[in-house]
């Protein structure tokens, strides 16, 4: 398997997980909210600054169907790091090749993938 | 294990900020040399990956749930640096855009989840796999276990902060032995889970798993150029 097979494959992974799967997941306090709530300081949480932002909650403002809803926030949130990340790896990068100057780091990525 | 705001004080909370800031110029740094072309296309992905199974809680006890941290998956597949930014990108696309975890706690989360994960789970992951043989099985295993022992871990990180700036005056060693307890049955699933998609990867392509790299066989590297499909 190629590697851009591979990360597409895993990327549409990704996205039925958050966009589709994520609606089956549980809905129950997770391990600290439940420990906050047994010994009695989540009283203590405060609203988050950002509650009412589109996707605040993992729910998207203004539309009404929880599946879709979730399913729109989860899809938005992959997409996003997915981005962001790949952003990041590209200035990393790019930083890189200022750094060093071997021309077998600077050519195409299918030439230069060797074990360095 | 997402901290709101208002669990931990400020001064613990800007400690711990500075702490992660820290941690994540060092990943930034160690990234550099850890990205090349086999790890670089496959940094996105991890980290919407994780950011996907974030999204997945499954019920771990009556009235209780827990999803991947994903800091031994992301350390394993894509090496430490990175893997730790991945996993800060994540918490920080998190606390932004969907107001999970809170503005003032996104240090004590980026140091929790995502440094503290990484450095246990990779140390664990690698001292294993150096140990024993080079099979996929044994593989699998010491993620499984790397992944298992870093959520306790994360927990314990999270207590220790709540022991030095928590706001409510309540037993630290009861607030210790319960999160100990429930991030042990998590800790199952994030094993399982991490173990599961490490395996599936190293079937298709092995030499994109960052941390086994230098166990695969060596038949691989005699071949530049021509080995890759």
């Amino acid at each position: 398997m190629s590697r851009r097979a591979l990360v597409l494959v895993g990327l549409l992974v990704a996205l039925v997980l958050a966009g589709l799967a994520s609606y089956y997941a549980s809905s129950d306090p997770d391990g600290l909210n439940k420990v906050a709530a047994d010994q009695g300081f989540d009283s203590r949480e405060k609203d988050h600054d950002l509650k009412d932002s589109p996707f605040a909650g993992y729910e998207t403002t203004g539309v009404d169907d929880g599946r879709l809803s979730g399913g729109l926030a989860g899809v938005v949130g992959v997409g996003v790091t997915f981005l962001v990340v790949g952003g990041l790896v590209y200035a990393v990068r790019r930083g890189q090749r200022r750094g060093t100057p071997d021309p077998a780091t600077t050519r195409d990525s299918e030439a230069s993938d060797v074990p360095r | 294990m997402h901290v709101p705001d208002g669990f931990i004080d400020a001064p613990v909370s800007v400690g711990a900020g500075v702490l992660a800031a820290a941690g994540v110029a060092v990943a930034l740094r160690g990234a550099r040399r850890e990205l090349d072309d086999r790890t670089a296309p496959m940094a996105g992905l991890v980290a919407a990956f994780v950011f996907a199974a974030q999204m997945l809680n499954f019920p771990v006890a009556a009235g209780t749930s827990g999803h991947l941290l994903g800091g031994a998956l992301a350390a394993i597949l894509v090496g430490p640096w990175t893997g730790a930014l991945c996993v800060a990108v994540v918490l920080i696309v998190q606390a932004l855009l969907f107001a999970d975890g809170g503005l003032t706690a996104l240090g004590v989360n980026v140091v929790d989840m995502s440094l503290v994960a990484v450095i246990v789970g990779y140390a664990i992951f690698r001292v294993l796999v150096r140990v024993l043989p080079y099979r996929r099985g044994t593989v699998m295993g010491s993620a499984f276990v790397a992944a298992f022992v870093s959520v306790p871990v994360s927990a314990l990180a999270f207590v220790g902060f709540y022991a030095l700036g928590g706001t409510a005056d309540v037993s630290l060693s009861a607030v210790l032995a319960a999160m100990l307890g429930v991030h042990v049955l998590i800790g199952l699933g994030e094993g399982l889970i991490t173990a599961l998609t490490v395996g599936s990867i190293l079937a298709v392509r092995p030499d994109l798993v960052a941390g086994v790299r230098d166990r695969l066989p060596r038949l691989e590297l005699r071949t530049p150029g021509t080995s890759r499909v």
